[in-house]
């Protein structure tokens, strides 16, 4: 078992021609992703690393049967690409790129609640499910099966510490990207209610961040849950007012900031990271106590 | 990218809103001439920082000569940091009393939402939460009238008032979706007679929607230096310390300047190379690090969309044209590292 994606997931990468679009189809394929059509408007009847392109979501699902899009077609274009692939009766979309307006965000959201769409992202590196199949752009070589979830912000610090974690010999289960953007689809409590719930989840590793209160609902939820989870958080040293890369990771009006997730999460009965390679040492002790939530 | 008073204004004014009568003085004689138009006027120093009052950045004037005077005062002054280059010369209003409004994009909900105050005039972080209403606003319905009569009941406001202050958050709405603002404020919104009236106005948009927004003049924030590398597309933010940081992604990068601090060194920046930045902008990225004369440089990738080679090619291409002349210590990991760390090698560099 896995969350949201797993070996029989039929997956259509919209923008398939495009350098990213063909570049991550290939390193998908090579993965064991059963990537199974593209689609790139105008680019009907081309192949990219094998795969056959049309020019519409509905051609594709139709010959295909997808059950899941990866979209990299350019920020402005992307709420028509999503909007596309919900109406066409996808239920899983991965949003790789960045720089995707608020206002679309919000409106892709509101579709997907209404039709019960999972999205995620945008500005993610997707999600992967190792062994079984990866919808994203993170590398292929990083992880390994086992029983840690993870859930993270940002990309390359979940690469760095799902690293961590395959070095130590803690496989995962799999390892999601909600994305850095103000407005994202999957968000850390969603994540940790279908972990609760997945039986070769054991323990849950949330990479967070400053900026929104998202760890802070996050921590309410984990009060109540049978597994454990262990946080580690990036923004300690970041002043407030300026915006750390991603859209989210901002101190705004005093809110979202490192201690009160700490605080949160901690009185949440989560365990916190001190530094990034911390993460794999206390993952390994909860094994060692036989994966028990504490109080 | 938040907008002056003056700009906002315009934008509140093409779309029906009620602001008051004035225009934007360069100069303390056009000040004085907009001032004889008008009669007893407010100027204000446009600048983008809040609490402009308290600041002193705000004076009144009853004649021409008076306003003349006051607009020399105030230009050239620093505000919170801010130069002031332009005043904004408008009609003195009288005010009874001082609403708030505001339409913003709640995160955890995914959703505009709405904001109002019966305790305008302050700063709304200020107001007692009791004191604030909030009304989420589902985006596929958008704001219809019978939304801005429920906040205008939940004011407590009757009659013509109402009336306006429900057409006022209507309009409001329609400029937060047409110019894809990420808020849009009124404080205060003055009750004045019979009227409703914008005294303030605050409209940031969404930079990531800019591009459809080509009628909206460029308001730039920030350092020169830190416009320079915006224009190269990457993120970046300056500290104060000397170490000169650059990876890749913005969790690591800030995972990077914790660590560094944790262990008593001193980030000299925040520059998130950001996902596939290609050979060229990664070496202007090194290049513009090194214009601040750093002490050190570390660079720290894991490369998922970004390839360890082009760093690598990166790196060498500044050391051969330029030289790098402080320590240098690059960790490489991820996409095409072994690609990466030959490259490296072949220069006689290591990671």
């Amino acid at each position: 078992m896995a969350i949201v994606i797993d070996e029989k997931t039929k997956v259509v990468v919209q923008g398939i021609t495009g350098n990213q679009g063909s570049f991550h189809t290939r390193q998908m394929l090579e993965y064991g992703t059963r990537v199974v059509a593209g689609v790139s408007p105008g680019k009907a009847g081309q192949v990219v690393h094998g795969v056959p392109v049309y020019d519409t979501v509905s051609e594709a699902a139709a010959k295909h049967g997808v059950n899941a899009s990866i979209i990299f077609v350019p920020a402005p274009f992307v709420k028509d690409a999503a909007f596309e692939a919900m109406d066409n009766g996808i239920k899983v979309l991965v949003l790789i790129p960045e720089h995707i307006p608020v206002h679309d965000a919000m409106e892709i959201m509101a579709q997907a609640r209404e039709r019960n769409v999972t999205v995620i992202g945008p500005n993610t590196f997707g999600i992967i499910s190792p062994g079984k199949s990866k919808m994203g752009i993170m590398p292929n070589t990083n992880y390994v099966p086992g029983p840690v979830g993870i859930a993270a912000r940002s990309g390359t610090l979940s690469y760095e510490v799902a690293a961590g974690l395959t070095v130590a010999g803690l496989g995962q289960s799999t390892v999601i990207g909600l994305g850095g953007d103000r407005v994202v689809g999957l968000t850390f409590m969603d994540v940790l209610k279908r972990f609760e719930q997945d039986p070769d989840t054991k323990a849950i590793v949330l990479v967070g961040e400053i900026g929104g209160t998202a760890e802070e609902e996050a921590a309410e939820y984990i009060k109540g849950m049978s597994k454990p989870v262990v946080a580690y958080l990036a923004g300690k040293s970041a002043p407030p007012g300026k915006r750390m890369g991603h859209a989210g990771a901002i101190i705004e009006r005093g809110k979202g900031t490192f201690e009160s997730k700490v605080t949160a999460l901690k009185a949440g009965g989560a365990a916190v990271a001190e530094v990034p390679w911390e993460v794999a040492q206390l993952v390994k002790q909860l094994e060692d106590k036989g994966w028990k939530a504490e109080g | 990218m938040k907008l002056y008073e003056y700009l906002a204004k315009d934008v509140f004014a093409r779309n029906g809103l009620p602001v008051p009568k004035g225009r934007v003085a360069r100069t303390p004689e056009e000040a004085e001439a907009i001032a004889r138009e008008i009669g007893e006027v407010a100027i204000k120093s446009q600048v983008l920082a809040g609490a402009r009052g308290k600041a002193g950045g705000i004076a009144f004037a009853a004649t021409p000569v008076e306003a003349r005077e006051a607009a020399a005062r105030l230009l050239g002054t620093e505000i919170r940091g801010f130069r002031v280059e332009q005043v904004l010369v408008e009609e003195k209003l009288k005010i009874e009393r001082e609403l708030y409004l505001g339409i913003t994009v709640d995160k955890a909900a995914k959703e505009p939402l709405v904001i109002a105050s019966n305790q305008g005039g302050m700063n709304i972080e200020d107001v007692p939460e009791r004191q604030i209403i909030k009304r989420r606003i589902d985006i596929r319905l958008g704001l219809y009238p019978y939304v801005g009569r429920e906040v205008a009941r939940r004011l407590e406001l009757a009659g013509e008032i109402a009336r306006q202050v429900a057409d006022t958050l209507t309009r409001l709405y329609r400029v937060f979706r047409n110019y894809d603002a990420e808020l849009v404020e009124i404080n205060p919104l003055v009750i004045s007679g019979e009227r409703v009236i914008a005294a303030d106005a605050r409209l940031n948009v969404d930079d990531d929607a800019l591009y459809r927004h080509r009628d909206l003049p460029l308001v730039e924030e920030g350092t020169e230096l830190e416009k320079k590398i915006k224009a190269l597309g990457l993120a970046y933010v300056e500290l104060e310390g000397d170490i000169a940081v650059m990876a890749n992604g913005a969790g690591i990068t800030m995972a990077t300047l914790d660590v560094l601090q944790r262990y008593g060194g001193r980030p000299a920046n925040f520059l998130d190379a950001g996902g596939g930045a290609g050979v060229e902008p990664t070496a202007q990225a090194i290049e513009v690090l090194l214009m601040k004369k750093p002490k050190a440089m570390l660079i720290n990738i894991f490369g998922g969309i970004t390839r360890c080679d082009d760093v690598a090619r990166a790196v060498v291409q500044v050391k051969t044209m330029r030289g790098i002349p402080v320590p240098l210590v690059i960790r490489l990991v991820g996409t095409n590292e072994v690609e990466g760390l030959e490259i490296l090698r072949e220069n006689g560099l290591a990671a």
